[in-house]
Protein backbone atom coordinates (compact mmCIF):
# COMPACT_ATOMS: atom_id res chain seq x y z
CA UNK A 1 0.00 0.00 0.00
CA UNK A 2 1.34 3.41 -1.05
CA UNK A 3 0.44 6.42 0.46
CA UNK A 4 0.55 10.04 -0.07
CA UNK A 5 -0.61 12.91 2.96
CA UNK A 6 -0.68 16.49 1.46
CA UNK A 7 2.55 16.14 -0.81
CA UNK A 8 3.91 19.14 -2.37
CA UNK A 9 7.14 19.57 -4.43
CA UNK A 10 8.59 23.25 -5.06
CA UNK A 11 11.60 24.00 -7.28
CA UNK A 12 12.91 27.42 -6.50
CA UNK A 13 14.61 29.04 -8.10
CA UNK A 14 15.24 33.00 -9.25
CA UNK A 15 12.10 33.84 -11.08
CA UNK A 16 10.48 32.31 -7.45
CA UNK A 17 9.39 29.42 -6.66
CA UNK A 18 7.28 27.14 -8.33
CA UNK A 19 4.94 24.27 -7.26
CA UNK A 20 5.35 21.02 -9.35
CA UNK A 21 2.92 19.18 -7.13
CA UNK A 22 1.13 21.12 -4.38
CA UNK A 23 -0.96 19.02 -1.09
CA UNK A 24 -1.40 15.45 -3.28
CA UNK A 25 -3.19 12.81 -0.96
CA UNK A 26 -3.87 9.42 -2.22
CA UNK A 27 -3.82 6.10 -1.41
CA UNK A 28 -3.41 3.32 -3.75
CA UNK A 29 -4.03 -0.19 -1.83
CA UNK A 30 -2.56 -3.31 -2.19
CA UNK A 31 -2.95 -5.00 -5.71
CA UNK A 32 -4.45 -2.14 -7.46
CA UNK A 33 -3.03 -0.50 -11.04
CA UNK A 34 -3.51 3.30 -10.31
CA UNK A 35 -2.78 5.47 -13.30
CA UNK A 36 -1.52 8.95 -12.64
CA UNK A 37 -2.27 10.82 -15.76
CA UNK A 38 -2.66 14.80 -16.84
CA UNK A 39 -1.52 17.00 -19.18
CA UNK A 40 2.32 17.56 -19.23
CA UNK A 41 3.70 20.24 -16.36
CA UNK A 42 0.48 18.78 -14.24
CA UNK A 43 3.07 17.17 -11.76
CA UNK A 44 2.13 13.54 -12.67
CA UNK A 45 5.92 12.27 -13.01
CA UNK A 46 7.29 14.10 -10.13
CA UNK A 47 4.87 12.59 -7.80
CA UNK A 48 5.98 9.39 -9.14
CA UNK A 49 9.00 9.85 -9.14
CA UNK A 50 8.82 11.20 -5.25
CA UNK A 51 7.51 7.61 -4.34
CA UNK A 52 10.69 5.90 -4.75
CA UNK A 53 12.70 9.12 -3.77
CA UNK A 54 14.24 10.11 -6.93
CA UNK A 55 12.59 13.42 -5.95
CA UNK A 56 12.33 14.62 -2.94
CA UNK A 57 9.08 15.81 -1.41
CA UNK A 58 9.56 19.12 -0.31
CA UNK A 59 6.51 18.23 2.39
CA UNK A 60 4.05 15.93 2.85
CA UNK A 61 4.43 12.20 3.93
CA UNK A 62 4.70 9.42 1.69
CA UNK A 63 4.76 6.07 3.39
CA UNK A 64 4.91 2.75 1.67
CA UNK A 65 3.15 -0.12 3.26
CA UNK A 66 2.92 2.21 6.34
CA UNK A 67 6.21 3.07 6.70
CA UNK A 68 7.37 6.87 5.76
CA UNK A 69 10.19 6.73 3.28
CA UNK A 70 11.86 9.15 4.68
CA UNK A 71 12.65 6.62 8.16
CA UNK A 72 14.37 4.52 5.27
CA UNK A 73 17.37 3.71 3.06
CA UNK A 74 17.19 5.24 0.14
CA UNK A 75 18.93 2.27 -1.97
CA UNK A 76 17.03 -0.10 0.32
CA UNK A 77 13.99 1.42 -0.46
CA UNK A 78 14.67 1.52 -4.37
CA UNK A 79 15.82 -2.26 -4.45
CA UNK A 80 12.35 -3.10 -2.99
CA UNK A 81 10.10 -0.95 -5.11
CA UNK A 82 10.14 -1.93 -9.11
CA UNK A 83 10.72 0.83 -11.47
CA UNK A 84 10.15 0.48 -15.16
CA UNK A 85 10.67 3.68 -17.38
CA UNK A 86 10.23 4.32 -21.14
CA UNK A 87 11.73 1.98 -23.29
CA UNK A 88 12.99 0.07 -20.54
CA UNK A 89 16.01 2.59 -19.48
CA UNK A 90 17.95 -1.02 -19.75
CA UNK A 91 21.44 -1.26 -19.58
CA UNK A 92 22.80 -1.39 -23.45
CA UNK A 93 26.25 -3.53 -22.26
CA UNK A 94 24.39 -5.70 -19.99
CA UNK A 95 22.55 -9.02 -21.79
CA UNK A 96 19.31 -9.24 -21.29
CA UNK A 97 19.33 -11.55 -18.32
CA UNK A 98 21.79 -9.68 -16.88
CA UNK A 99 19.25 -6.87 -16.86
CA UNK A 100 16.30 -8.90 -15.44
CA UNK A 101 18.26 -9.89 -12.72
CA UNK A 102 19.98 -6.38 -11.77
CA UNK A 103 18.53 -5.90 -8.74
CA UNK A 104 18.64 -9.98 -7.19
CA UNK A 105 22.70 -9.23 -8.36
CA UNK A 106 22.66 -6.15 -6.17
CA UNK A 107 20.82 -7.68 -3.22
CA UNK A 108 23.23 -10.53 -3.03
CA UNK A 109 21.66 -13.18 -4.94
CA UNK A 110 24.64 -16.21 -5.70
CA UNK A 111 24.80 -16.72 -9.82
CA UNK A 112 22.83 -19.93 -10.26
CA UNK A 113 19.89 -18.32 -9.28
CA UNK A 114 20.02 -14.76 -10.87
CA UNK A 115 20.08 -17.03 -13.72
CA UNK A 116 17.17 -19.27 -12.74
CA UNK A 117 15.32 -15.98 -12.13
CA UNK A 118 15.72 -13.64 -14.93
CA UNK A 119 14.69 -17.33 -17.19
CA UNK A 120 11.91 -17.33 -14.99
CA UNK A 121 10.95 -13.92 -15.83
CA UNK A 122 11.62 -14.37 -19.28
CA UNK A 123 8.84 -16.88 -19.95
CA UNK A 124 6.32 -15.48 -17.80
CA UNK A 125 6.82 -11.57 -19.88
CA UNK A 126 6.48 -13.72 -22.94
CA UNK A 127 10.28 -13.81 -24.41
CA UNK A 128 11.78 -17.45 -24.73
CA UNK A 129 14.37 -17.27 -22.71
CA UNK A 130 16.63 -19.67 -24.81
CA UNK A 131 16.63 -17.21 -27.56
CA UNK A 132 16.87 -14.44 -25.98
CA UNK A 133 18.56 -14.46 -22.27
CA UNK A 134 21.93 -13.71 -24.11
CA UNK A 135 21.29 -11.03 -26.71
CA UNK A 136 21.91 -7.65 -25.84
CA UNK A 137 19.10 -4.88 -25.49
CA UNK A 138 19.74 -3.24 -28.43
CA UNK A 139 19.19 -6.61 -30.45
CA UNK A 140 15.85 -6.62 -29.21
CA UNK A 141 12.71 -4.92 -31.02
CA UNK A 142 10.96 -1.91 -28.64
CA UNK A 143 8.18 -3.68 -27.46
CA UNK A 144 10.32 -6.75 -26.48
CA UNK A 145 12.57 -4.38 -24.69
CA UNK A 146 9.70 -2.79 -22.99
CA UNK A 147 8.86 -6.52 -21.71
CA UNK A 148 11.93 -6.76 -20.21
CA UNK A 149 11.86 -3.66 -18.70
CA UNK A 150 8.67 -4.74 -16.99
CA UNK A 151 10.60 -8.84 -16.02
CA UNK A 152 12.92 -6.63 -14.75
CA UNK A 153 10.86 -4.57 -12.50
CA UNK A 154 9.07 -8.22 -11.27
CA UNK A 155 12.73 -9.68 -10.70
CA UNK A 156 13.42 -9.05 -7.02
CA UNK A 157 9.35 -9.70 -6.34
CA UNK A 158 8.71 -6.22 -4.63
CA UNK A 159 5.29 -5.57 -4.02
CA UNK A 160 5.38 -2.33 -5.13
CA UNK A 161 6.01 -1.00 -9.31
CA UNK A 162 6.23 2.18 -10.20
CA UNK A 163 6.00 2.78 -14.18
CA UNK A 164 7.06 5.73 -15.90
CA UNK A 165 4.82 6.16 -19.29
CA UNK A 166 6.27 2.77 -19.59
CA UNK A 167 4.87 2.60 -23.35
CA UNK A 168 5.24 5.86 -25.14
CA UNK A 169 8.01 4.92 -27.18
CA UNK A 170 6.00 2.12 -28.95
CA UNK A 171 4.26 1.71 -32.30
CA UNK A 172 0.45 1.76 -32.01
CA UNK A 173 -0.49 -1.46 -32.74
CA UNK A 174 2.68 -2.93 -30.27
CA UNK A 175 1.20 -0.35 -27.42
CA UNK A 176 -1.85 -2.00 -27.73
CA UNK A 177 -0.82 -5.31 -27.45
CA UNK A 178 1.66 -4.43 -24.39
CA UNK A 179 -1.38 -3.01 -22.59
CA UNK A 180 -3.45 -6.40 -22.78
CA UNK A 181 -0.55 -7.96 -22.26
CA UNK A 182 0.21 -6.25 -18.63
CA UNK A 183 -3.54 -6.89 -17.68
CA UNK A 184 -3.39 -10.30 -18.23
CA UNK A 185 0.53 -10.47 -16.05
CA UNK A 186 -1.25 -8.34 -13.49
CA UNK A 187 -3.91 -10.63 -13.53
CA UNK A 188 -1.59 -12.98 -12.44
CA UNK A 189 1.52 -10.96 -10.29
CA UNK A 190 -1.27 -8.74 -8.88
CA UNK A 191 1.18 -5.83 -7.48
CA UNK A 192 0.48 -2.40 -6.35
CA UNK A 193 1.48 -0.02 -9.24
CA UNK A 194 1.25 3.11 -10.09
CA UNK A 195 1.74 3.97 -13.89
CA UNK A 196 2.29 7.24 -15.27
CA UNK A 197 0.67 8.17 -19.16
CA UNK A 198 -0.84 10.58 -20.80
CA UNK A 199 -2.66 8.48 -23.01
CA UNK A 200 -6.07 8.62 -21.31
CA UNK A 201 -7.40 5.45 -23.32
CA UNK A 202 -4.44 3.96 -21.45
CA UNK A 203 -5.30 4.62 -18.38
CA UNK A 204 -8.88 3.26 -19.25
CA UNK A 205 -7.43 0.24 -20.29
CA UNK A 206 -5.17 -0.82 -17.06
CA UNK A 207 -6.36 1.66 -14.17
CA UNK A 208 -8.42 0.38 -11.19
CA UNK A 209 -7.89 3.90 -10.13
CA UNK A 210 -7.68 7.03 -11.99
CA UNK A 211 -5.77 9.84 -10.62
CA UNK A 212 -6.17 12.88 -12.80
CA UNK A 213 -4.12 15.58 -12.45
CA UNK A 214 -4.12 19.20 -13.49
CA UNK A 215 -1.14 22.04 -12.35
CA UNK A 216 0.23 19.84 -9.53
CA UNK A 217 -3.25 19.34 -7.58
CA UNK A 218 -5.47 16.35 -8.16
CA UNK A 219 -8.66 17.22 -10.48
CA UNK A 220 -10.58 13.81 -9.97
CA UNK A 221 -9.27 10.33 -7.84
CA UNK A 222 -11.62 7.77 -8.63
CA UNK A 223 -13.03 4.52 -10.83
CA UNK A 224 -12.90 4.15 -14.67
CA UNK A 225 -15.90 4.50 -14.27
CA UNK A 226 -16.45 7.26 -11.22
CA UNK A 227 -14.95 9.81 -14.25
CA UNK A 228 -17.37 8.51 -16.71
CA UNK A 229 -20.24 8.73 -15.00
CA UNK A 230 -19.64 11.53 -12.59
CA UNK A 231 -16.94 13.62 -13.22
CA UNK A 232 -16.40 16.17 -10.97
CA UNK A 233 -15.88 19.27 -13.46
CA UNK A 234 -15.69 20.49 -16.87
CA UNK A 235 -11.60 20.54 -16.86
CA UNK A 236 -12.14 16.33 -16.21
CA UNK A 237 -15.10 16.25 -18.58
CA UNK A 238 -12.97 17.58 -21.14
CA UNK A 239 -10.00 15.80 -20.29
CA UNK A 240 -11.69 12.42 -21.31
CA UNK A 241 -13.60 13.90 -24.14
CA UNK A 242 -17.14 13.42 -25.44
CA UNK A 243 -16.28 10.99 -28.02
CA UNK A 244 -14.53 8.90 -25.33
CA UNK A 245 -17.50 6.84 -23.75
CA UNK A 246 -17.68 4.84 -26.76
CA UNK A 247 -14.27 3.86 -26.72
CA UNK A 248 -14.62 3.13 -23.08
CA UNK A 249 -16.38 0.27 -24.09
CA UNK A 250 -13.73 -1.34 -25.85
CA UNK A 251 -11.80 -1.00 -23.01
CA UNK A 252 -14.63 -2.52 -21.05
CA UNK A 253 -14.61 -6.43 -20.60
CA UNK A 254 -17.01 -8.46 -20.09
CA UNK A 255 -15.56 -10.32 -17.10
CA UNK A 256 -16.15 -6.52 -15.17
CA UNK A 257 -19.91 -6.58 -15.39
CA UNK A 258 -20.58 -10.29 -14.54
CA UNK A 259 -22.20 -11.15 -11.18
CA UNK A 260 -21.62 -13.99 -9.29
CA UNK A 261 -22.00 -17.19 -11.34
CA UNK A 262 -25.50 -19.03 -11.92
CA UNK A 263 -24.53 -22.62 -11.33
CA UNK A 264 -25.70 -25.55 -13.42
CA UNK A 265 -25.01 -24.40 -16.76
CA UNK A 266 -27.57 -25.39 -18.88
CA UNK A 267 -26.14 -26.84 -22.50
CA UNK A 268 -27.75 -24.25 -24.25
CA UNK A 269 -26.21 -21.51 -22.33
CA UNK A 270 -24.57 -18.92 -24.11
CA UNK A 271 -20.95 -18.70 -23.14
CA UNK A 272 -18.84 -15.30 -23.85
CA UNK A 273 -15.27 -15.14 -22.71
CA UNK A 274 -14.65 -13.16 -19.97
CA UNK A 275 -11.94 -11.27 -21.77
CA UNK A 276 -14.05 -10.41 -24.70
CA UNK A 277 -14.58 -6.32 -24.97
CA UNK A 278 -18.13 -4.93 -24.88
CA UNK A 279 -18.65 -4.37 -28.73
CA UNK A 280 -16.83 -7.62 -29.54
CA UNK A 281 -19.27 -9.37 -26.84
CA UNK A 282 -22.19 -7.53 -28.52
CA UNK A 283 -21.26 -8.70 -31.81
CA UNK A 284 -21.23 -12.32 -30.53
CA UNK A 285 -24.44 -12.27 -28.86
CA UNK A 286 -26.66 -10.98 -32.18
CA UNK A 287 -25.24 -13.43 -33.72
CA UNK A 288 -26.16 -16.42 -31.27
CA UNK A 289 -29.21 -18.36 -31.28
CA UNK A 290 -31.78 -17.21 -28.78
CA UNK A 291 -31.84 -19.67 -25.55
CA UNK A 292 -34.28 -18.64 -23.49
CA UNK A 293 -32.43 -17.68 -20.66
CA UNK A 294 -32.25 -13.64 -19.16
CA UNK A 295 -28.44 -13.51 -19.67
CA UNK A 296 -25.20 -15.32 -20.77
CA UNK A 297 -22.54 -16.91 -19.10
CA UNK A 298 -19.22 -15.70 -18.92
CA UNK A 299 -16.03 -17.61 -19.03
CA UNK A 300 -12.51 -17.43 -17.19
CA UNK A 301 -9.38 -17.61 -18.76
CA UNK A 302 -9.89 -21.76 -18.78
CA UNK A 303 -12.94 -20.99 -20.98
CA UNK A 304 -14.92 -22.63 -17.62
CA UNK A 305 -17.96 -20.06 -16.69
CA UNK A 306 -17.73 -18.45 -13.75
CA UNK A 307 -19.74 -15.38 -13.83
CA UNK A 308 -22.97 -14.50 -15.51
CA UNK A 309 -24.61 -10.77 -17.03
CA UNK A 310 -28.24 -10.43 -17.76
CA UNK A 311 -29.14 -8.50 -21.06
CA UNK A 312 -30.74 -6.12 -19.05
CA UNK A 313 -27.34 -4.91 -17.44
CA UNK A 314 -25.30 -5.52 -20.75
CA UNK A 315 -27.57 -2.98 -22.57
CA UNK A 316 -27.74 -0.36 -20.22
CA UNK A 317 -24.13 -0.56 -20.01
CA UNK A 318 -24.16 -0.28 -23.91
CA UNK A 319 -26.61 2.10 -23.98
CA UNK A 320 -24.72 4.38 -22.06
CA UNK A 321 -21.98 4.33 -24.11
CA UNK A 322 -24.38 4.96 -27.25
CA UNK A 323 -25.85 7.75 -25.76
CA UNK A 324 -23.07 9.79 -24.83
CA UNK A 325 -21.56 8.89 -28.40
CA UNK A 326 -24.42 10.09 -30.32
CA UNK A 327 -24.52 13.45 -27.94
CA UNK A 328 -20.87 13.88 -29.04
CA UNK A 329 -21.70 13.80 -32.36
CA UNK A 330 -25.00 16.08 -32.49
CA UNK A 331 -22.47 18.46 -30.40
CA UNK A 332 -19.05 18.48 -32.84
CA UNK A 333 -19.74 16.57 -35.77
CA UNK A 334 -22.08 17.84 -37.55
CA UNK A 335 -22.15 16.58 -41.08
CA UNK A 336 -21.86 19.69 -43.40
CA UNK A 337 -24.56 17.73 -45.77
CA UNK A 338 -27.08 17.97 -43.51
CA UNK A 339 -27.26 22.18 -43.40
CA UNK A 340 -28.37 24.76 -45.17
CA UNK A 341 -26.28 26.94 -47.42
CA UNK A 342 -25.43 29.77 -44.93
CA UNK A 343 -24.56 27.47 -42.22
CA UNK A 344 -22.40 25.15 -44.37
CA UNK A 345 -20.51 28.26 -44.99
CA UNK A 346 -20.64 29.65 -41.60
CA UNK A 347 -19.47 25.80 -40.67
CA UNK A 348 -16.45 25.86 -43.38
CA UNK A 349 -15.57 29.22 -41.87
CA UNK A 350 -15.47 28.43 -38.00
CA UNK B 1 65.51 -1.03 -43.05
CA UNK B 2 69.28 -2.26 -43.85
CA UNK B 3 70.19 -0.26 -40.83
CA UNK B 4 67.39 -2.24 -38.59
CA UNK B 5 68.12 -5.36 -39.54
CA UNK B 6 72.41 -4.68 -39.34
CA UNK B 7 71.67 -3.64 -35.63
CA UNK B 8 68.69 -5.43 -34.56
CA UNK B 9 69.52 -5.19 -31.36
CA UNK B 10 70.20 -1.82 -30.68
CA UNK B 11 67.03 -0.79 -32.19
CA UNK B 12 65.20 -3.23 -30.74
CA UNK B 13 66.32 -2.16 -26.58
CA UNK B 14 65.85 1.63 -27.77
CA UNK B 15 62.31 0.61 -29.13
CA UNK B 16 61.41 -0.84 -25.69
CA UNK B 17 62.84 2.28 -24.37
CA UNK B 18 60.74 3.99 -25.96
CA UNK B 19 57.65 1.73 -25.45
CA UNK B 20 58.65 2.10 -21.75
CA UNK B 21 58.49 6.15 -21.67
CA UNK B 22 55.14 6.33 -23.37
CA UNK B 23 53.68 3.62 -21.68
CA UNK B 24 54.81 4.57 -17.99
CA UNK B 25 53.90 8.20 -19.15
CA UNK B 26 50.22 7.18 -19.93
CA UNK B 27 49.79 5.13 -17.01
CA UNK B 28 50.27 8.31 -14.78
CA UNK B 29 48.41 10.21 -16.66
CA UNK B 30 45.84 8.01 -16.63
CA UNK B 31 45.92 7.67 -12.87
CA UNK B 32 45.36 11.14 -12.57
CA UNK B 33 43.12 11.69 -15.93
CA UNK B 34 40.54 9.15 -15.68
CA UNK B 35 39.58 10.27 -11.79
CA UNK B 36 39.75 13.70 -12.85
CA UNK B 37 36.99 13.40 -15.51
CA UNK B 38 34.83 11.81 -13.66
CA UNK B 39 35.53 14.84 -10.55
CA UNK B 40 34.38 17.54 -13.33
CA UNK B 41 31.32 15.34 -14.48
CA UNK B 42 30.46 15.22 -11.54
CA UNK B 43 30.99 18.75 -9.59
CA UNK B 44 30.12 21.15 -13.37
CA UNK B 45 32.15 24.35 -12.01
CA UNK B 46 34.98 22.82 -11.81
CA UNK B 47 35.02 21.58 -15.49
CA UNK B 48 36.34 24.63 -17.00
CA UNK B 49 39.31 25.39 -14.91
CA UNK B 50 40.75 21.84 -15.29
CA UNK B 51 39.89 21.99 -18.84
CA UNK B 52 41.77 25.40 -19.33
CA UNK B 53 44.71 24.50 -17.68
CA UNK B 54 45.66 21.20 -19.16
CA UNK B 55 45.12 22.82 -22.18
CA UNK B 56 47.50 25.68 -21.64
CA UNK B 57 49.69 22.74 -20.42
CA UNK B 58 49.44 21.19 -23.49
CA UNK B 59 50.81 24.19 -25.63
CA UNK B 60 53.97 24.75 -23.90
CA UNK B 61 56.28 23.52 -26.34
CA UNK B 62 57.87 20.22 -25.17
CA UNK B 63 61.62 21.49 -25.45
CA UNK B 64 60.95 24.28 -23.26
CA UNK B 65 58.81 22.05 -20.82
CA UNK B 66 61.75 19.84 -20.29
CA UNK B 67 64.03 22.66 -19.66
CA UNK B 68 61.55 24.04 -16.82
CA UNK B 69 61.22 20.45 -15.34
CA UNK B 70 64.96 19.77 -15.37
CA UNK B 71 65.82 21.98 -12.51
CA UNK B 72 63.03 19.82 -9.80
CA UNK B 73 63.69 16.12 -11.40
CA UNK B 74 67.53 16.59 -12.72
CA UNK B 75 67.85 15.45 -16.53
CA UNK B 76 67.19 11.50 -17.03
CA UNK B 77 64.12 9.36 -17.78
CA UNK B 78 62.16 10.65 -14.69
CA UNK B 79 61.58 14.31 -16.10
CA UNK B 80 60.71 12.91 -19.77
CA UNK B 81 57.92 10.27 -18.27
CA UNK B 82 56.70 13.20 -16.30
CA UNK B 83 56.82 15.81 -19.29
CA UNK B 84 54.74 13.08 -21.56
CA UNK B 85 52.41 12.23 -18.65
CA UNK B 86 51.34 15.97 -18.39
CA UNK B 87 50.83 16.37 -22.40
CA UNK B 88 48.46 13.30 -22.08
CA UNK B 89 46.72 14.69 -19.04
CA UNK B 90 44.40 17.03 -21.92
CA UNK B 91 43.10 14.31 -23.89
CA UNK B 92 42.54 11.60 -21.33
CA UNK B 93 40.54 14.33 -19.43
CA UNK B 94 39.01 15.59 -21.88
CA UNK B 95 37.50 12.94 -23.53
CA UNK B 96 37.19 10.56 -20.08
CA UNK B 97 34.15 13.86 -19.44
CA UNK B 98 33.03 13.81 -22.76
CA UNK B 99 32.17 9.71 -22.15
CA UNK B 100 30.92 10.04 -19.16
CA UNK B 101 28.34 13.71 -20.32
CA UNK B 102 26.79 10.60 -23.57
CA UNK B 103 25.97 8.59 -20.85
CA UNK B 104 22.29 8.27 -21.39
CA UNK B 105 20.20 10.00 -18.37
CA UNK B 106 17.32 7.70 -18.69
CA UNK B 107 20.06 4.95 -18.26
CA UNK B 108 21.28 6.61 -15.27
CA UNK B 109 18.11 7.09 -13.50
CA UNK B 110 17.10 3.35 -14.26
CA UNK B 111 20.36 2.69 -12.16
CA UNK B 112 19.16 4.99 -9.67
CA UNK B 113 15.93 3.62 -9.76
CA UNK B 114 17.02 -0.01 -9.21
CA UNK B 115 18.58 1.25 -6.44
CA UNK B 116 22.17 1.06 -7.35
CA UNK B 117 24.57 3.27 -4.97
CA UNK B 118 26.19 5.95 -6.32
CA UNK B 119 29.38 3.93 -6.60
CA UNK B 120 27.55 1.10 -8.21
CA UNK B 121 26.35 3.43 -10.66
CA UNK B 122 29.78 4.53 -11.86
CA UNK B 123 31.40 1.04 -11.47
CA UNK B 124 28.89 -0.95 -13.39
CA UNK B 125 27.05 1.22 -15.87
CA UNK B 126 28.97 4.87 -16.43
CA UNK B 127 32.32 3.65 -16.50
CA UNK B 128 31.76 0.56 -19.16
CA UNK B 129 29.74 2.74 -20.89
CA UNK B 130 32.28 5.98 -20.45
CA UNK B 131 35.31 3.17 -21.53
CA UNK B 132 35.41 3.58 -25.71
CA UNK B 133 35.54 7.48 -24.85
CA UNK B 134 38.00 7.06 -22.16
CA UNK B 135 40.09 4.58 -24.53
CA UNK B 136 39.87 7.00 -27.32
CA UNK B 137 41.31 9.24 -25.20
CA UNK B 138 44.40 7.04 -24.13
CA UNK B 139 44.49 6.14 -27.93
CA UNK B 140 45.48 10.00 -28.68
CA UNK B 141 47.66 10.63 -25.76
CA UNK B 142 49.92 7.64 -26.84
CA UNK B 143 50.11 8.19 -30.54
CA UNK B 144 50.88 12.02 -29.58
CA UNK B 145 53.45 10.55 -26.97
CA UNK B 146 55.64 8.42 -29.01
CA UNK B 147 56.41 11.16 -31.38
CA UNK B 148 57.14 13.39 -28.16
CA UNK B 149 59.19 10.77 -26.78
CA UNK B 150 61.46 11.14 -29.66
CA UNK B 151 62.54 14.84 -28.49
CA UNK B 152 62.99 13.53 -24.68
CA UNK B 153 66.75 12.40 -26.12
CA UNK B 154 67.68 15.86 -25.03
CA UNK B 155 67.27 15.69 -21.86
CA UNK B 156 68.55 12.19 -21.72
CA UNK B 157 65.16 10.30 -21.65
CA UNK B 158 66.75 7.77 -24.51
CA UNK B 159 64.37 6.16 -26.80
CA UNK B 160 64.21 6.26 -30.08
CA UNK B 161 65.51 9.91 -30.28
CA UNK B 162 68.82 8.65 -29.52
CA UNK B 163 68.98 7.03 -33.27
CA UNK B 164 67.53 10.34 -34.90
CA UNK B 165 69.70 12.48 -32.98
CA UNK B 166 72.74 10.30 -33.13
CA UNK B 167 71.92 10.74 -37.19
CA UNK B 168 71.52 14.14 -37.20
CA UNK B 169 75.28 14.30 -35.26
CA UNK B 170 76.82 12.36 -37.49
CA UNK B 171 74.96 13.25 -40.80
CA UNK B 172 73.80 10.00 -41.44
CA UNK B 173 70.48 9.22 -43.13
CA UNK B 174 70.07 5.86 -41.79
CA UNK B 175 69.64 5.89 -38.18
CA UNK B 176 67.23 8.76 -38.73
CA UNK B 177 65.30 7.02 -40.96
CA UNK B 178 65.16 3.77 -38.30
CA UNK B 179 64.66 5.72 -35.43
CA UNK B 180 61.21 7.81 -37.55
CA UNK B 181 59.95 3.79 -39.10
CA UNK B 182 59.92 2.39 -35.41
CA UNK B 183 57.95 5.04 -33.83
CA UNK B 184 55.76 5.37 -36.87
CA UNK B 185 55.33 1.97 -36.33
CA UNK B 186 54.37 1.99 -32.83
CA UNK B 187 52.40 4.74 -32.94
CA UNK B 188 50.49 2.57 -35.52
CA UNK B 189 50.26 -0.36 -33.52
CA UNK B 190 49.05 1.36 -30.52
CA UNK B 191 46.04 3.21 -32.69
CA UNK B 192 44.81 -0.25 -33.97
CA UNK B 193 45.55 -1.86 -30.45
CA UNK B 194 44.05 0.53 -27.87
CA UNK B 195 40.71 1.28 -29.75
CA UNK B 196 40.08 -2.58 -29.80
CA UNK B 197 40.64 -2.87 -26.38
CA UNK B 198 37.14 -1.85 -25.55
CA UNK B 199 36.05 -5.22 -27.30
CA UNK B 200 37.42 -6.64 -24.73
CA UNK B 201 35.60 -5.04 -21.66
CA UNK B 202 32.26 -4.56 -23.81
CA UNK B 203 30.49 -8.11 -25.15
CA UNK B 204 27.70 -5.97 -26.57
CA UNK B 205 30.46 -4.18 -28.61
CA UNK B 206 31.96 -7.25 -29.44
CA UNK B 207 28.46 -8.84 -30.83
CA UNK B 208 27.86 -6.14 -32.89
CA UNK B 209 31.37 -6.15 -34.19
CA UNK B 210 31.27 -10.50 -34.99
CA UNK B 211 28.28 -9.32 -37.02
CA UNK B 212 29.56 -6.82 -39.19
CA UNK B 213 27.53 -4.10 -38.08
Amino acid sequence: MITLDNVTKTYKSAAGDFHAVRNVSFTVNEGELAVLIGPSGSGKTTTMRMINRLEKATSGTISVNGQDINSLNVVELRRHIGYVIQQGGLLPHFTVAENVALVPRLLGWDKKKRRARAEELLALVDLDPAIYADRFPRQLSGGQQQRVGVARALAADAPIILMDEPFGAVDPITRNQLQRWLRQVQRDVRKTIVFVTHDINEAFLLGDRIILMKDGQIAQNGSPADLLRTPASDFVKEFIGDEFALQALEHTYIAELARPFVPDVPDDALVIPGDMSIPEASREITQAESTGHDGFWVANDNGEPDGYVTYEDFANVLSEGIASEVEAEEADTIDPELLGEEERAHAVHS
Amino acid sequence: MRYILDNPEKVLDLTWDHIQLVGIAILIASAIGIPLGILINRVRWLQLPVLNLSGVLYTVPSIAFFAILIPYTGIGKTTAIYALAVYSLLAIVRNTAAGMDEVDKATKDAADGMGMTKLQRLRMVELPLALPYILTGIKIATVAGIGIAVIAVVIGGGGLGRLVFDGIRTQEANPVLAGAIMSVLLAFIADFGIGRLALLFRRDLRASAERGS
